[in-house]
């Protein structure tokens, strides 16, 4: 299956930086069935990372029960103009994706 | 919980100190279960072991009242609280009541929003740890649809 990359936007208030996330990803329980009865295996994201300028300010861990395509939005305390954030996470399969931006 | 001083205990306990020596924080969530947990006592006793829970009035635990559809439940937690290092969100009523835990880094604010699955109507938990402690507050929602179905 396809990955999708994370969808990031960021918004500066005085320092603070206003991020909000979305990713694409199905987010299975392991305890649906599907249209035959069969069980829909678990497919979920676990550990989501936020970097400001590549250090970690945040540190998200979910079981199944979040959301399918995660919304997230968080807070970092100084931040300016230029400064990169990069989100990035991993489900329990080990895929793997992440989204970047530049504060403007 | 309970003390059963069998081998099997023992060797979980060995494997838990070894554990927690090793990965700070929620990593340790992780290791341990506390995701696979079905009670929310074994949660927060996974998560926060023997520190006490002190209902706060400081955790702002935004939730709606009544979810229409109990797959998307818009979930957020905010605290004026200093050195928060934690913050954790469980729903009693569901399978593994223990949604999401944050790790927020000295340099993010204590404010976390994201849309989680709710089962059934249920008393939703909002944990904040901070400097030792661990402070908690609660909110019930109701379910109109279930989340469980996706």
């Amino acid at each position: 299956m396809t990955v999708k990359p994370v969808k990031i936007r960021g918004r500066l208030k005085g320092v603070i930086a206003n991020i909000k996330c979305l990713m694409p990803h199905p987010m299975e329980t392991g305890t649906r069935r599907d249209d035959a009865g069969e069980l829909i295996p678990a497919h979920y994201i676990r550990t989501v990372t936020c970097l400001h300028n590549d250090s970690e300010v945040m540190t998200a861990h979910w079981g199944p029960s979040v959301s399918k395509d995660p919304y997230f939005s968080f807070k970092i305390k100084t931040a300016s103009v230029g400064d990169s954030i990069k989100v990035s996470w991993v489900d329990n399969l080990g895929e793997t994706s992440s989204g970047d931006i530049v504060l403007k | 919980m309970k003390t059963n001083f069998s081998r099997r205990w023992f060797v979980k306990g060995l494997a838990a100190v070894a554990v927690m020596a090793s990965f700070p924080g929620a990593a340790f969530a992780r290791a341990t279960g506390a995701f696979k947990a079905d009670k929310t006592n074994s949660v927060v006793n996974v998560l926060f072991g023997d520190l006490p829970i002190e209902a706060s009035s400081q955790i702002t635990f935004r939730l709606p009242d009544i979810a229409e559809n109990g797959a998307v439940v818009p979930a957020t937690v905010a605290t004026e609280i200093e050195g928060v290092t934690q913050i954790a969100i469980v729903i009693d009523e569901n399978p593994n009541p223990l949604s999401a835990v944050f790790d927020i880094g000295e340099s993010s604010v204590a404010d976390v929003s994201t849309r989680i699955k709710v089962g059934k109507s249920s008393v939703a938990r909002a944990y904040v740890k901070s400097r030792g402690r661990v402070f908690m507050t609660t909110r019930e929602v109701k379910v109109t649809i279930g989340g469980c179905g996706g």
